[in-house]
């Protein structure tokens, strides 16, 4: 079948099996590979994209439930040269050790920041429920997430 | 992991996805949020010949003050649900427990009628609805009818559904904002319950539900008999798991669920 959407702000347009899963979408069909597959049973949120504006499970949704949709991947979070702020919090905060669950931990956090502009450590630990990290032990995701909040809420 | 193939075709409305699932036959599913199905086929456990993609029917997204009660479309989705200042205000067990399933992404795409329509003893909003007493508007060809959640669970993923027919809406009876309490037990914040206790203030009586303590959710008959007849919480909360059939696995054993159940229900009830 023929599925459209538009990814990080540019038109694709591909023939895909209906069993074809979103993230294999946007790895084999639109080449990006910055979406990783962990679990793979919608445990681990590090296939997190943005659908809509909304974080999803991209491991746990078919593309042909993404037909016309708005789709944003870790590649299309920074405005050309310019990081988006959770991926300078990230950076400044050293929120990441080996990196596997980082693209989905920054879109997860894009989306709850969206959701809860001014969060308390506990609304961010909650909203990060879904995507689990085996290196940090989360307290410097936690930092990087309330620094970016500080940021966002300061460029408002 | 990928699905088994499968043809997919799109429903607009919820006439046309009936009759997309008639033209279909027994092995077409409808998919809603996909947070159920779509793991069950990865994993080749649930194999469709057919998916008639529910996600485009927009007309079953709502939540609406319904005189008497509250009607919300089978399509709503759990993030709609957690957020609705309606819910909040009329029914503030379901919002609650609408945000405690799963995870924000989960939620963002799961819906109230795909957790209902999955009948897995081990979801939130079953129990919550079990509690409440809640009506399900389930339509088929030949037209609608109404059944009640206590009706409407059969087995361990088996409902009162007959395979052409769709779960459109969920009426609710108003039980306010507050006098109720969700103890959740698991492991990992995003995980199912391991056992889960509901006890909810309903038209001037307590209400208890339990989740994963058999194979449908359940309703503790004996806990709300005790409460009737004067009980105290703890000991009422003693009979939780009677009447109930808790399954053993590697998150718990049957011996353990059933302790877990008293401990639940005694602070579920403490909390109200």
């Amino acid at each position: 079948m023929r599925i459209g959407t538009t990814v990080n702000g540019a038109a694709q347009d591909h023939e895909v099996e209906p069993r074809t899963l979103l993230v294999q979408y946007l790895r084999e069909a639109c080449g990006l590979t910055g979406t990783k597959i962990g679990c793979d049973t919608s445990s681990c949120g590090a296939c997190t994209v943005l659908l809509d504006g909304e974080s999803v499970k991209s491991c746990t949704m078919l593309a042909a439930q993404a037909d016309g949709a708005a789709i944003t991947t870790i590649e299309g979070l920074a405005q050309g040269e310019k990081w988006h702020p959770v991926q300078t919090a990230f950076h400044e905060n050293h929120g990441l050790q080996c990196g596997y669950c980082t693209a989905g931990m920054v879109l997860a956090a894009v989306s709850l920041l969206d959701e809860i502009p001014n969060p308390t450590e506990q609304d961010v630990r909650l909203g990060l429920e879904g995507n689990l990290c085996r290196c940090t032990g989360y307290h410097n995701i936690v930092k990087s997430v309330l620094a970016a909040a500080e940021t966002m809420r300061g460029a408002k | 992991m990928i699905p088994a193939a499968f043809d997919y075709v799109r429903a607009g409305s919820a006439a046309e996805a009936i009759s997309l699932i008639g033209e279909h036959g027994e092995d077409a599913k409808f998919l809603a949020g996909g947070m159920s199905l779509l793991p069950l086929m990865k994993l080749r456990l649930a194999t469709p010949s057919v998916l008639v993609d529910l996600g485009r029917v927009r007309d079953l997204s709502y939540v609406r003050d319904a005189g008497d009660h509250l009607a919300i479309g089978a399509l709503t989705r759990h993030r709609d649900l957690e957020t609705s200042d309606l819910l909040a205000k009329e029914c503030g067990v379901l919002r609650a427990v609408a945000a405690q399933v799963g995870d924000n992404q989960v939620r963002h795409r799961g819906t109230i009628g795909g957790s209902v329509a999955h009948g897995d003893p081990a979801s939130d909003l079953p129990a919550a609805l079990l509690a409440l007493d809640a009506t399900f508007v389930l339509q088929g060809p030949g037209g609608s009818r109404s059944v009640g959640a206590n009706d409407f669970f059969k087995g361990f993923l088996e409902t009162a559904l007959a395979p052409d027919e769709l779960l459109t809406e969920i009426q609710v009876r108003k039980s306010g904002a507050a006098g109720f309490a969700y103890e959740k037990f698991n492991r990992r914040a995003q995980d199912w319950a391991i056992v889960g206790a509901l006890a909810a203030r309903v038209n001037g009586g307590t209400h208890v539900a339990l989740v994963n303590m058999g194979a449908i959710v359940l309703r503790a008959r004996a806990v709300e008999n005790a409460l009737e007849q004067g009980a105290s919480a703890t000991d009422a909360a003693r009979e939780a798991a009677v009447g109930t059939d808790p399954p053993s696995d590697l998150n718990a054993s049957t011996e353990y669920r059933t302790h877990l159940a008293q401990v639940l229900v005694r602070r579920a009830l403490e909390a109200i």
